[in-house]
């Protein structure tokens, strides 16, 4: 497999003052379903149609597997885009819209013919080829745009947010299909969502971005457990924020004054000097224990139960502690929002499960 | 409430009666066995359009004016369908400045747009004739084509169109293979709207034409002779039944498909 597949090298699009993509560089290995991550207007739908050739970049240049294909139109890419509100074109019939994309390359009617058949069968379609796209529900023409780009057997399939429009349910259903889809054929994804969880469940690595750059770009494993700075921590999940200075360093620990808690050594991941001062320790809310009476764990705060609310699998209860200014986020799998009658609680925190970040 | 709806009913009916009495007098009287126009009538007969259709003058009028009126409609069909999709696909520095300026024509008085089109054509030293009349319907015809067809192609789903490219097809095979058969309906009844307009068209014609009657200007002619009065009420009967047919065709084609497709883009989701 080729690491460097994709290769965006110091990419930038500039919309008149807006630095829509601002300096960007990464590469995308071969066959992984890799997903740019974002709030709206971070760039990361600009950054896909970079990919797929409906705008230039303002400086740098894309590498796919080996060729440069910064100038060339979308008609020449050897990619193809599922988009966001599918754009099935709405006067041909299913069949005809799979078949739009083979025109220009050169099979026989035998060959056009199997690879629709094949296509429609692969994305489940088979049986609606008269269809037209105002006799579709959402989910299958998310299907037909889906069979459409992937007929021509592109190198990166591109998809932009393809699952807003889906109902939770359906869309919860679309992400598994999609990934063993994905799985099956081998072809590079590049997913677009603004969709942390769907992001996290479906990819390989996910890049995050937030004003035209990318503030990280890793495993959703890494993502999740060790975010390099507060947008990342704060984008990803849930999570609490406590503020902290720096002391001395020790090895690959660090010593830090959280809060009012006191003093405490917390891995330095981020290998934070100790001059840094001004510190973020984020602490995941399931990652805390809360429970009624005081417990042995590394941190042990008593506090006062403010809000619960109940989410069937799990309960969020957020407390008010004497220490620490903010409300905590806490919950729990084992008590819910019955459990608390007074308020009274005890809510308890390992230093492993503290994750030290820079102040931006 | 039941006073009411009469009394609006009334109002209605004598709407229609103002708007179309007059105009139907053309074909009573067409029929009417008699050189002038008065009541009663005095018997049917079909003689005057048999002594319309006998005119030769009047099939090379006719002849002059389906010319006029064929170019004029593709010609300023095909600049409003490039100006529209500029104005519904883009926006850029001076669009309301460029949209103005192509609906003026629509708002001066045809009498000035007449006589500037025939100072500077004389003065550029051509001759008056069918050619001038046709630039001047163009002229005249680009702002209704304009206003049909940015109706058409405003809410168009332009991902469309990118992906066609993205499926392979240049920007003509785009053109060609997506917009067209989109905008087809609108650009059948811009040709069909434009033609009409031309082909009804007095003042422009009656400055430009010199030799070479438009039909309009032949009918202008026969009137002033009281026994040709006849055949032009049947020509003007004629024209107006091939006229309503006309732009009744082209409003249902403007229609066409607009509920279906419409229902269609409306899940476009903008993030």
């Amino acid at each position: 497999m080729n690491d460097s597949f994709i290769q965006i090298n110091g990419i930038s699009k500039h919309f008149g003052n807006v630095k829509a993509v601002d300096d960007v560089s990464f590469q995308i290995k071969e066959g992984e379903f890799f997903s740019l991550l974002g709030p709206s207007g971070c760039g990361k739908t600009t950054l896909l149609r970079l990919l797929a050739g409906f705008e230039y970049p303002t400086s740098g240049n894309l590498l796919l597997d080996g060729s440069d294909i910064t100038a060339l139109p979308p008609d020449k890419r050897p990619t193809n885009m599922v988009f966001q509100n599918y754009a099935i074109f709405p006067h041909i019939n299913v069949e005809k819209n799979v078949q739009f994309g083979l025109r220009k390359l050169g099979l026989t009617n035998d060959e056009i013919i199997k690879r629709v058949k094949d296509v429609l069968s692969l994305v489940k379609l088979e049986g609606y080829e008269e269809r037209y796209s105002s006799q579709l529900s959402g989910g299958q023409r998310q299907r037909v745009a889906l069979a459409r780009a992937l007929v021509r057997q592109p190198k990166v399939l591109l998809l932009d947010e393809p699952l807003g429009a889906l109902d939770k349910k359906l869309r919860d259903e679309m992400q598994l299909e999609l990934r063993t889809l994905q799985k099956e054929i081998g072809i590079t994804f590049v997913f677009v969502t603004h969709d942390q969880q769907e992001a996290i469940s479906m990819s390989d690595r996910v890049a995050v971005m937030s004003e035209g750059k990318i503030q990280q770009m890793s495993s959703p494993n890494e993502l999740y457990k060790n975010p390099q700075n507060i947008f990342v921590s704060d984008f990803i999940g849930e999570t609490n924020f406590l503020k902290a200075k720096t002391d001395s360093k020790d090895g690959e620990y660090i010593n830090v004054n959280i809060e009012d808690l006191g003093s405490f050594k917390i891995k330095n991941n981020l290998n934070i000097s100790e001059n840094a001062s001004d510190v973020i320790c984020s602490v995941r809310p399931e990652t805390m224990m809360i429970d009624k009476e005081k417990s042995d764990w590394d941190i042990c705060l008593e506090g006062i139960i403010k809000q619960t609310s109940y989410l069937g699998e799990m309960t969020k209860f957020y407390v008010e502690t004497k220490e620490i200014e903010k409300i905590i986020t806490v919950s729990s799998q084992y008590f819910d929002n019955q459990s608390f009658q007074d308020g009274k609680c005890f809510i308890s925190i390992n230093l492993n499960d503290i994750s030290l970040l820079n102040k931006k | 409430m039941e006073q009411k709806n009469n009394t609006l009913l009334i109002y209605t009916l004598l709407y229609f009666a103002f708007l179309y009495i007059p105009v139907l007098f053309l074909p009573i009287f067409s029929f009417n066995d008699a050189n002038y126009m008065s009541f009663p009538l005095s018997g049917f007969t079909t003689e005057h359009y048999e002594e319309m259709w006998a005119k030769t003058n009047l099939h090379k009028a006719l002849w002059a004016s389906i010319k006029v009126g064929v170019v004029a409609s593709v010609v300023s069909t095909t600049i409003a369908l490039f100006a529209a999709k500029a104005f519904a696909r883009y926006k850029f520095r001076g669009q309301n400045i460029s949209y103005g300026a192509i609906m003026i024509p629509f708002l001066i008085p045809e009498i000035i747009l007449a006589v500037a089109i025939l100072v500077i054509w004389l003065s550029l030293g051509f001759k008056l004739g069918l050619v001038p009349v046709t630039l001047g319907h163009i002229l005249f015809c680009t702002p209704f084509a304009m206003l049909i067809l940015i109706a058409r192609i405003e809410g168009f789903d332009f991902s469309l169109e990118e992906a066609s490219r993205d499926l392979g097809e240049n920007a003509w095979g785009t053109f060609y293979r997506v917009s067209l058969p989109l905008y087809l309906p609108g650009i059948i009844a811009s040709l069909l709207l434009s033609f009409i307009i031309s082909f009804d068209e007095f003042v422009l014609a009656f400055f430009l034409t010199g030799s070479d009657a438009t039909l309009p200007m032949y009918m202008w002619a026969q009137m002033r002779f009281i026994q040709k009065l006849p055949h032009v009420l049947a020509l003007g009967a004629v024209i107006i039944v091939f006229t309503t047919f006309i732009v009744l065709l082209a409003f249902w084609l403007r229609n066409l498909g607009q509920g279906k497709e419409k229902a269609e883009f409306g899940i476009k989701i903008h993030e």
